[in-house]
């Protein structure tokens, strides 16, 4: 039952929400940028070869104080080539 | 040999960086140093009085740099250690009285005097913060555990990067060890992870440093408190000595423990 779950603690949430906002701030990446550019990448990857949307993962990786776009795309196995 | 400066920072205001100026300063001191520290918040005049010097300023930093007077008639003598003084900011005058050239020729004149130059910079990342870090060698920048804090920093991290001042110390202040017991404070390694800078020291939050600016004698003078300790070791890995960190989570004595455990508040 939901109500017996136990909330993160207090010190797990803001470091969660701080990984985040650095991200932003850092790369000037807001969600919505983020959001956008996956929608052109799907776009644009979709014209040459079929990929599953729901599974595509596209996020900023960091190490250290460096980021990386990362974007895992699996591709299906199709015998059919698209055209269109 | 020329003084190294140094210049302490954060982004945000209030996380203790004047605090940290003037314990670093006493620390280095008390240790046999030539120090001066140098207050860059101009029109928010304030090491004066955490250093307790506050009744003996005649001349201030834009005195200096206007040629009003010499360096040597601005820098006051802290009296309770050998060699330690303040150039104190003026307190009528705006952050557009001084640029950041002005600071470079000023601690260009004050490396052949002393050891170390210590530079206590305002808060935020405009002209006073800009004219805090020209002269700097190297730049520290301090946080407080706190979500606001700890973006800051990251803000003013990357503003240092991007000007190539390379990559700041960090000193972590106002921590609490029994929140982060609790899980209720970023924790030292939380915060490094984030910032993802070199740590040079973690100070306890501490009801003496209150008590020390009261008075205006700075806490790392008083032997037993915990902030002091940790700004006293700070100040030995500044010289370059390789000091173990504080443990911090000491549990306390055991009418602390007790009072803890039976949710009592102790004194
Ligand atoms: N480690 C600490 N424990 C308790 N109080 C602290 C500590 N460090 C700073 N303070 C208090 O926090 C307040 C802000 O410190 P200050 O050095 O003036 O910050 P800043 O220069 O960054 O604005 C002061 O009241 C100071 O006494
Ligand atoms: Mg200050």
């Amino acid at each position: 039952m939901r109500f017996f779950e136990r909330r993160p603690s207090s010190a797990k949430s803001a470091k969660d929400r701080l990984q985040l906002v650095l991200i932003h701030d850092r790369t000037d990446l807001t969600p919505a940028v983020l959001d956008a550019l996956k929608d052109d990448l799907l776009t644009a990857i979709s014209r040459h070869v079929e990929i599953d949307p729901s599974s595509v993962r596209i996020e900023v990786a960091h190490e250290g104080r460096s980021q990386r776009l990362v974007a895992d795309i699996p591709l299906r196995s199709v015998t059919r080539r698209r055209t269109g | 040999m020329g003084a190294q400066v140094i210049t302490i920072t954060s982004g945000k205001g209030g996380v203790g960086k004047t605090t940290a100026v003037a314990n670093l300063a006493v620390a280095l001191a008390a240790d046999g140093q030539k120090v001066v520290c140098v207050d860059g918040d101009i029109g928010l005049r304030n090491l004066d009085v955490v250093m307790g010097l506050e009744n003996r300023i005649v001349y201030d930093v834009v005195d200096v740099i206007e040629g009003r007077c010499r360096l040597r008639q601005a820098m006051i003598r802290d009296k309770r250690l050998p060699e330690l003084y303040l150039i104190p900011a003026a307190q009528t005058r705006d952050k557009s009285a001084v640029s950041p050239s002005d600071m470079v020729r000023l601690c260009d004149e004050l490396r052949g005097e002393v050891d170390w130059v210590i530079i206590d910079s305002p808060a935020g990342i405009e002209r006073g913060f800009k004219n805090a870090i020209a002269p700097a060698d190297r730049v520290i920048v301090l946080t407080n555990p706190e979500v606001s804090a700890v973006r800051d920093a990251d803000r003013v991290i990357g503003i240092l990067e991007a000007e190539e001042k390379g990559s700041p110390g960090l000193i972590i202040n106002r921590l609490n060890p029994a929140m982060v017991r609790r899980h209720d404070m970023l924790s030292a390694e939380d915060v490094l992870d984030l910032l993802a800078v070199r740590l040079l020291g973690v100070v306890p939050e501490d009801e003496n440093v209150i008590v020390a600016t009261n008075r205006g004698v700075p806490v790392a003078l008083d032997g037993k408190s915990r902030a002091g300790q940790a700004f006293r070791n700070i100040a030995r890995r500044l010289k370059g000595e390789d000091v173990p960190f504080l443990d911090l989570d000491d549990q306390g004595t055991l009418w602390q423990k007790l009072s803890r455990l039976t949710g009592r508040k102790s004194s």
